[in-house]
């Protein structure tokens, strides 16, 4: 089993090595910046953008980690708020066939939607472009979580419903200790995919809405043709986006149980 | 000039001469008389705007939008060279992705004034494609400074009659870039709503998109233009100013609203673009302003590319290294013939569907006032007069008479009016 594992490890590494081997050598003909750049070039300017992340020179120029952190604080607030929104609404249709009924032509409607087409229509009503990406990132992230929500309530197995009754346990210990715990692996399998699409669409936002988050570094970076500290920032994008559907991963393994 | 004389004169345009004055003041007396007077006209604005020297300043720390081209020199340079600090002002230009984005930016009130192409404020004060929210644009920041720039596989193209089928890009439909590439397409033959396709494309997107050949070519500003030759994936066919010289192109804009409750600001803020566009004009200090704007917060480009739009020597793609001084210049003086030029052209295209005062209009938007009391203050030389005749040279050479707008628009055989 353990020399298995370190095989798979091995071969990883090879893959990948093998990968940036034949990117170097394909871009090796190239004038210096010219033409796509190469791994080493990236790893270049990774460095020097990883010297220093928190510099701040002015509202136009901040170092990546600000950035970063200025997406992060925009995705928590816009995202939270729409998981909290999704689980209270989500549990109302799953205890309601009705109700569901009623309303899910609505919720297949407005979610095929791409979030970033609310855009104008936001920055038109509340008329300020930071909350405007926030609310684009609650759009995106509403509805997978309320979708997963109510299949997760409506598919708790009646027994327990019928068990808290009998117990004449009120609504919201109903809500605490059957109700949400039942349903905990659906809601978080939701989580799960809301917070990888509010990711997604936190970087395009910013690239419209300019100002800070990495989206408008992306965007300031391509003004330049500065693809060396694009890709870097594709990868770094990436790498915040596995860490944060790792930890709901690990969230979502703590709550799991057997019927 | 002192307050009285100014409230004085106003009065007397609003009620029609000294009789018509005389007579509302004695059946309501004078203090009346005067705050009903303010309650319809903006006198602390026009008394603040009137005066040489600037009161005490309102609201100190300000934000202006700006995109990131050289058209916005005065405006970004006067960040890093203190000309906003030499006026008493505070001032963070915040950088937009797109000039929609500038627009609702400043429509909403999160920037206090900002860069415009100058077509918006007029556009946006007449409801055109925008929300009807009134404007002032009380300088131009370039003159000049545009090119046409097509892919390298269009080396061969003589005239714009060669250009049938091609996917154009200009920044924005409310720009000169779009009434200038429309001009000199129609001069040729080429209907540019029927022969081409014009889109809208943010200036920093135009040279990936040419590159990815999404686009034949543009017509925008620089360092855009410049930037396809140092990326060898574009040439320039033709300079702006081969088509008019010394025509607007970006300026600088804010609400009426921002000019009326803050006179002061305005004013000074208006002292120090002007004062920054008449440094920026003096080719002696291009090279300095190019270093100075380069960097990642401001224009983030190569100094060379700014460089050489900048002092006029550049190699244009096609294997020549070009002189050409007055390849971009400075000149903040708002004439209103400007305005009638544009809204002749935007009624020609058809984003005006109605007849319209171009006169009026021209001259609530276009403040060529304001300009000349802060040229005047600053100890510059200032036109006298407010309109002038325009040359415009590409083709067929023809003169734009202000006051006969009508007559020109119907002289056009490609229309949309």
């Amino acid at each position: 089993m353990g020399e298995d594992r370190a095989r798979v490890i091995c071969y990883s590494l090879l893959l990948a090595l093998v990968f940036l081997g034949i990117w170097q050598a394909s871009v090796a003909g190239n004038k210096p910046g010219k033409g796509l750049p190469g791994p080493v070039a990236v790893a270049q300017t990774a460095a020097e953008m990883l010297a220093n992340p928190f510099y701040n020179n002015g509202p136009n120029d901040k170092g990546i980690g600000l950035q970063f952190l200025s997406s992060l604080g925009r995705l928590a607030i816009g995202y939270i708020a729409a998981s909290v929104v999704a689980v209270f609404l989500g549990v109302f249709l799953g205890l309601s066939p009705t109700l569901y009924r009623a309303v899910n032509p609505y919720v297949q409607i407005l979610k095929p939607i791409s979030p970033l087409a609310w855009m104008p229509l936001f920055l038109y009503t509340i008329q300020d472009s930071g909350s405007a990406a926030v609310l684009v990132i609650f759009m995106s992230s509403l509805w997978p979580t309320l979708a997963n929500t109510a299949f997760g309530v409506a598919s708790i197995r009646k027994d327990y419903l019928n068990v808290a009754a009998i117990l004449q346990l009120s609504w919201w210990r109903r809500l605490v200790t059957v109700i949400l715990p039942g349903a905990a692996p659906a809601v978080v399998a939701g989580l799960r995919i809301s917070i990888g699409s509010a990711w997604v669409a936190i970087v395009a936002a910013e690239m419209l809405i300019g100002g800070t988050g990495v989206g408008y570094f992306v965007w300031n970076e391509w003004n330049n043709l500065q693809l060396t500290s694009v890709i870097f920032a594709i990868l770094a994008i990436r790498l915040i986006g596995v860490l944060l559907d790792a930890g709901l991963g690990r969230l979502s393994r703590k709550l799991a149980y057997a019927d | 000039m002192d307050e009285k004389r100014i409230e004085r004169a106003i009065e007397l345009a609003v009620f029609g001469g000294e009789i018509g004055r005389r007579r509302f003041i004695a059946r309501v007396g004078a203090s009346t008389a005067a705050a009903a007077l303010a309650s319809v006209f903006p006198m602390g604005a026009a008394k603040a705007l009137a005066q040489q020297k600037v009161g005490p300043i309102e609201k100190k720390d300000l934000k202006v939008g700006f995109i990131p081209i050289t058209c916005a020199t005065p405006i970004i340079m006067a960040e890093p060279m203190g000309f906003y600090e030499k006026h008493g002002l505070n001032v963070q230009v915040f950088k937009a992705s797109s000039w929609a984005m500038i627009r609702d930016l400043s429509i909403n009130g999160e920037t206090d004034a900002t860069h415009m192409l100058s077509p918006m404020p007029l556009a946006i004060s007449m409801g055109v494609g925008s929300q009807s929210v009134p404007y002032v644009m009380p300088a131009v920041e370039n003159i000049n400074g545009q090119a046409i720039t097509l892919a390298n596989k269009h080396k061969g193209v003589k005239s714009a009659a060669d250009m049938k089928g091609f996917k154009f890009a200009v920044p924005f439909d409310y720009s000169m870039h779009n009434f200038l590439l429309r001009y000199v397409l129609a001069e040729a033959g080429v209907d540019p709503d029927k022969d081409v396709q014009i889109r809208a494309v943010p200036p920093p997107e135009m040279v990936a998109n040419l590159r990815a050949g999404n686009l034949d070519g543009y017509l925008g500003p620089d360092p855009f233009n410049q930037r396809a030759v140092f990326e060898e994936v574009g040439f320039i066919w033709m300079l702006s100013k081969d088509i008019w010289p010394g025509h607007p192109c970006c300026a600088f804009a804010a609400k009426k609203e921002f000019a009326e409750k803050a006179p002061n600001t305005f004013k000074a803020l208006l002292n120090a673009i002007v004062d920054a566009t008449e440094h920026a004009h003096d080719k002696a200090n291009r090279k300095r302003i190019a270093a100075a704007i380069a960097p990642r917060n401001f224009l983030n480009q190569p100094v060379e590319v700014l460089e050489q739009v900048l002092t006029g020597v550049f190699p244009d793609g096609l294997g020549n290294t070009k002189t050409v001084p007055d390849r971009i210049d400075f000149d903040p003086f708002p004439y209103h013939s400007m305005a009638i030029w544009i809204l002749t052209q935007m009624r020609r295209w058809g984003y005006v569907k109605q007849d319209v005062d171009y006169k009026k209009i021209a001259s609530e938007v276009f403040l060529a006032t304001a300009c000349r009391d802060a040229l005047k203050g600053l100890g510059k030389k200032a036109p006298e007069t407010t309109s002038v005749k325009h040359t415009f040279v590409h083709g067929k050479t023809k003169l734009f008479d202000p006051d006969k707008a009508t007559e020109y628009l119907n002289s056009f055989a490609i229309k949309r009016a």
